[in-house]
Parts: C-alpha cells; structure tokens; sequence
C-alpha cells in the first residue's frame, strides 16, 4: 500500500516511454513484419514469477540482459501469494510485462484474458511444433494461445538407493508397475526403525493430481474429459490407484506423516533418507541429493504396467494491460531458442521443453536426467478452467474427494460422490 | 451582532478545514471502498474489462455454496470459543498486573511482547513449532497438532490467538482498572467489603465501558478470522476449520468472481453491524439501568 503512489508514478513514466518507444517499433515494423512481433530496443521488462519458480526465471533474465538491450527485472512472491497479486494487479490495471503461472491455471488466466493473444507470434516460431506440446496446449482459449513455456517439472517416482540395497533390492531395477511399487516399499519398510516404506500428501490437493493421475493415465484411464468439464474420478482405473495407496497406508507402509502432508513439509520428508521410494517432481531430484541423500529416478507405471508423467510448471505471457508486448516477445522468444535451452536450462539440470533438445551435451552426462527428458513426449497436462478452484485450493471438493477415497470409511462412495461435486465445480462459470 | 456571527461563521471554516484531512481519509479509503463493493456485489465483475448487472444472482448463489453454510457455523463457533477465552486470560493477566510492585514492569512487557509480531508471521511461527517435521516438539506417537483433526486444528489455533492477543487486550484493560479511583476502593475496604464484592461491585461496573470496547473489538476480529486457519490449518482438515473470509478470499483470488467476494462481504458486514447494534444496545441499556 505505501508503495503505492511512486510505483504509479514510475509506471506512468514507464508507460508514456514505453508509447513512444512501441510507436517507433510500429513504425519500423511497417516495412519488415518479424521486427514488429519481437523488439529489442532499450525497454526495460517487468517480469514477475512464484517463489518455486524464482532460480529459473532469474536464470534466464541474467543470461537475457547480459546479450539484449532491453532489461528484464524479475520480482517473486511467496507461492500461496501470489494469485491474489496476479488478480489485484489485474483489478487495477498495473500487470507486469511478463508473467508466469502454475501451467495447470493458465486456461482460468487466458480466459479471462490477463495475458496478450500471442497467436500470431507463436506461429510464426520456426520450432513451435518442438515445444512441449501438452504444455504449450494448455494455455490456449478459445484457439487462441495466451502463454508459453517457461519452465517444466514432471512427476517421477524417487528412489533412496541406500535402502534398496539395504532392502536387498536392487537399485538398477525399479519398479515396472504399481503392484511392485508397493512391493519394493513394503520391503523397504520393513527394515524398521525411522524407515517409511513411502509418502504422499494426504491433504495437498496438488500434490495428489500430479503423482497420482500419471498412474491413471499410464492404464489407459481418465480422471477427466479433455475440455476439462466432467470428472471420472470414480473410474475402475483411478479407484485402484486409491485402494493401493490406502492399503499401504493401512498397513504403516506409508509414513504417518502423509495423512496430514498439505505440501510445505513433503520435500523435507524426503530429503530425510528415510522414505524408500515415492511420487515426487522432478526437480527435487537435485534438493534431496544436496542433503547427502543418493536418489535414482524411474517414471510412474499404472497398476499392471504403462508409464506416464504429469507435466507441469510455468507458463509465462505477456500481461495484458502491458505496453511493451513486441519487448517482452523478445525475450520470451529468447527463452524458447536453442541457446536458452540448453545453456539456460539444461546446463543447470533443468528440463528443456523443446522436445528436439531432449539429449543434449549436459544431459547425456546423468542417465537419470536422460530419462526425464525423454518422459515429456509421453507426458500430459490437463485441461481446466476451474483447476484451481476445484482441484489445488485447501477448501477444493479434490482434497474431500480422495481423503474419502484414502482413509473415510467408504472409499467408493467417497469417489461416486465425489465425481458429482467435482463436476459441479469444474462446471461453474 | 454581525461580528459575532462573522467570527463563528469564520471558525466553523477553521473546524471544517481542521477536520477535512480525516474526512477526506475516511471518504477515500472507508467510504468509498464501502460503497464500490455493494456495487459490486451487484454485478459480473470480470478481473479485466466491463462489468455487467446480474442482481441479485451473486446473493442467490450463495445456497448453491456448500462452504458457506459450515464456514459460518465455524466461524459463529469460533467466535464464541475465543471472546470467552481470550476476555478471562487477558482480564486475568490485567488483575495480575494492575499494582506496581517488584517485577510487574518485566511482566507486562513480557505480556505484551508478542503483539509486536505481525499475525501472519506469529502464524508461520507457530505452524513451524507445532510442525513435527521440523519443530523441536517430538513426540514418540506421531500427531499433527494443525491438521490431525478438527479439534487439535481448532485449539492450536486458539492458542496460538490467545497467545497473539492476550497481551493486547490486558493493556485496554488496564488502562480501564487504572482510571478507577483508588478511594473508593478504600472506602469499601473501610465499609469491610471482601475481594470478591469489591471485585464484583466495584472493579466490574466501572470497567464496563472498557469490558464494551474489548468484547466489540474481539468478535468483531474473531467474525474476520483469516490468517490464523489460512497459514496454520488452510482451512482444514476436511475444511472444518474454514472461515468465512477464507471463502470470500476463494471467491475472489481462486475462482476470480469478484462479484461473488463482494456479495459476501456484504452479508458480512450486515452480520458485523447487527452483532454492534446489539451490543451498544445492552451496553446502554445497563448504563441507564
């Protein structure tokens, strides 16, 4: 609030520059048409991301101002945050040049048009048939496309090393499908002491559709229509991923601890190197071994077989009410190039989402990040404009819906109802 | 005759310019807000671009909202749980504290302390405490005091209010057992009157005023809850600590009806202002008694 009157002044003086500054491309863009899509003149870009999002976006602007002329200056909210600023910013006109979203709320924010249509400038990118394509997807309204990729975490199923072996497993083999999966944690649990077979956020919304879903569609299965407006949560395929959750979770195979997980405490659970083998993002990979932890990496399988992965992370666009839309392609355009992703991205164990650089000269050095890379082309992202209402926020019918179907005393009825208010809220204008 | 009147008329333009900086404050940043969401309450009001009329359908849909009904109940609970609560500790800690004697200064310093950390830190502070992951409170049964069921949610928040508030209100209190005049409790202890009927006939009647201005402010705040269950418990678990604000906020912020939040809030304030009336109303009903 204090800061209220010299940020509006700054924007006004940012905003007049930035008018005759786009009046100068406009005019330049007359006689040669890319010039006019993407401009790099001197202007300086606003660009705001979430906290868990934050290194990277940083990366990328530090590697972008160091080449180009225009400036990229990055602000980061707290991740719980952050959509209230989105929305307040929006409600006074003052978004930022840039900014990123969770992929899975980009059709809620491109529906509501706080982003720039892009469609023109996404097509005419040479390598638009490369980016990660259910990425890409998501962030399209109405054909339109509002955002693209700006950073990718997939769910992978983490391993300890040190307890398979300990287990007497062994850690070149993980497991082929879900059955094994709970074989190989009860195993693992077995060992005793502080040792938990696995984990899982039994009261994160999020956390659960992007470890458990993989698994669903890995059998062949939806939980949802594709345009994201009918639930079949209670389907044969996604109540047995429930009931081998619940079992082992029944059977203290499960830490007790994932009854009450909402999020901010699952990564510290297992960087523990207590927990033998869980669903988790991909991007931890790198956090759990900085704490001494050795982890292998395998893709998530369905109940008797299949892999698959929930593709996340951010989409980015331009906002808006931003007056510097040819500056800010610029350096989104920039992001998505050859240099970006592999210099950028890939250099710092990150996964890139042009699909042509899956193998690249930093990536062919870790097999486990190889096998990563390749699980974006099998990869979904689902589709919803009410994602966030219905499956993400604290209070969404989701969270009711599976801490029926894990530990409420009626699994089935827990889904079949579930399903109804799931499409209740999926379908709410 | 015309002098006089000139000269009053002149300082009624000196009262009006006096208080012209606190009108304008109050215009801005009470009234006109105030009158913007009944506003919007009656409109689709999108994040970006033009609002359309839709009344009254952000009020009807309020039936179709399963939150509201237990966020309500929760909240009315709530409310009731902690004015309670919170009036006997911080009423008690006043009592504790209200003479100078050795030490009191340490002790109310002590009391108050923990006003000075913003809520919504003193939320993370204790949401880290009660964490068994990473608190230093283990115990060898593992329980979650934030989510492990409805009640132990309810209480950590509790405490971690009290906590919070206790010291805050004690200072009100103070203040109000402090302008009491020390003769007259002499005079009854002259007359022979025990504690307790000086406590009773005395301390409580003329703290009334006081004990009025702390209740209102308690369940008017305990009526806005939001911080304590959206950091400590988000709402859970199985949404049985949810406030009522929290579901303004999901409105507003996660399923972007603006026109929704502010119908809410509307029904909130008309609460906020029923429950004052009452409440000025026994207040000055007793006085006049």
């Amino acid at each position: 609030m204090r800061g209220t009157s010299p940020q509006r002044a700054m924007l006004a003086v940012l905003a007049s520059a930035a008018l005759v500054l786009g009046m100068a491309a406009c005019s330049e863009g007359k006689t040669n048409t890319p010039a006019a899509l993407a401009v790099d003149d001197g202007a300086t870009l606003t660009l705001w991301t979430r906290a868990a999002t934050e290194g990277v976006s940083k990366k990328f602007a530090d590697a972008y101002n160091a080449t180009h002329k225009n400036k990229v200056q990055v602000t980061a909210y707290p991740n719980e945050e952050y959509p209230a600023k989105l929305a307040s910013a929006a409600g006074a006109r003052a978004l930022p040049d840039l900014f990123a979203s969770d992929v899975v709320f980009a059709p809620q924010y491109a529906s509501e048009n706080l982003w720039l249509d892009i469609t023109d400038r996404v097509n005419a990118l040479p390598f638009k048939d490369k980016l990660a394509k259910a990425h890409l997807d998501n962030a399209v309204w109405k054909n339109k496309n509002y955002a693209v990729p700006h950073t990718i975490d997939m769910s992978v199923m983490l391993y300890s090393i040190d307890l398979y072996t300990k287990a007497g497993l062994d850690p070149s083999k993980p497991p082929k499908n879900l059955n094994e999966f709970a074989d190989h944690a009860r195993k693992i649990d077995a060992l005793g002491g502080d040792v938990n077979g696995t984990y899982f956020g039994g009261n994160c919304g999020g956390c659960n559709v992007f470890t458990l879903w993989p698994s669903v569609w890995a059998a062949g299965g939806e939980v949802m229509d594709k345009e994201g407006t009918k639930s079949t949560v209670n389907s044969k395929e996604m109540a047995d991923v429930f009931a081998l959750y619940r079992k082992l979770y029944d059977e203290g195979v499960a830490a007790p601890a994932a009854k009450d997980e909402a999020g901010p405490t699952w990564l510290g659970a297992l960087q523990g190197g207590n927990i033998g083998i869980a669903p988790g993002p991909s991007v931890w990979l790198g956090l759990i071994e900085e704490k001494g932890v050795k982890m292998g990496v395998a893709p998530i399988t369905g109940i008797s077989g299949g892999e698959s992965t929930f593709i996340g992370g951010d989409s980015m666009g331009i906002g808006a009410t931003s007056t510097k839309a040819a500056q800010a392609w610029d350096f989104l355009q920039w992001t998505m190039g050859d240099e970006a992703q592999v210099e950028v991205v890939a250099k710092n164990k990150g996964i890139p989402f042009r699909t042509d650089l899956a193998a690249n000269k930093y990536s062919s050095a870790d097999p486990r990040i190889v096998t990563i890379n390749n699980l974006v082309a099998k990869g979904r992202t689902p589709y919803a404009k009410n994602f966030n209402a219905t499956y993400n926020d604290p209070q969404s019918p989701w969270i009711a819906t599976f801490r029926g179907a894990f530990f409420g005393p009626d699994a089935k009825k827990a889904l079949d109802d579930g399903a109804a208010k799931l499409t209740a809220s999926l379908q709410k204008s | 005759m015309t002098v006089t009147s000139s000269r009053s008329r002149r300082a009624g333009w000196v009262g009006a310019a006096y208080a012209a900086p606190t009108a304008l404050i109050v215009g801005v940043f009470f009234i006109v807000p105030l009158l913007l969401v009944g506003w919007m309450s009656l409109h689709d009001w999108p994040l970006l671009g033009l609002p359309e009329i839709n009344a009254p359908e952000n009020f009807t849909a309020m039936a179709d909202n399963e939150l509201i009904a237990d966020a309500a109940w929760f909240t009315v609970k709530y409310t009731v749980i902690i004015t309670v609560l919170l009036f006997a500790v911080a009423f008690g800690l006043a009592l504790l504290v209200q003479h100078q004697r050795r030490g009191v200064g340490l002790l109310r310093t002590a009391f108050f302390l923990p006003v000075a950390v913003g809520f919504a830190s003193a939320s993370l502070l204790f949401l880290g405490l009660l964490s068994q992951e990473i608190g230093p409170f283990k115990t060898d049964e593992y329980i979650s005091w934030t989510s492990g069921s409805p009640s132990l949610a309810l209480g950590s928040a509790v405490v971690l209010v009290l906590w919070r508030f206790a010291g805050f209100n004690m200072l009100i209190m103070l203040t109000g057992l402090q302008a009491i005049p020390t003769e007259l409790y002499e005079a009854a202890r002259i007359d022979g009157a025990t504690r307790f009927q000086i406590f009773r006939r005395i301390t409580v009647p003329l703290m009334r005023p006081t004990i009025a201005l702390v209740l209102t402010l308690m369940i008017a705040g305990s009526l806005l809850a939001f911080d304590q269950f959206w950091i400590l418990t988000r709402g859970g678990p199985d949404n049985s600590t949810t406030s009522l604000v929290m579901v303004i906020y999901r409105e507003a912020f996660i399923r972007l009806d603006l026109g929704a939040a502010a119908a809410l809030s509307v029904v909130l304030l008309g609460v906020l202002v029923v429950f004052n009336v009452i409440q000025f109303g026994v207040l000055r009903s007793r006085r006049g008694a």
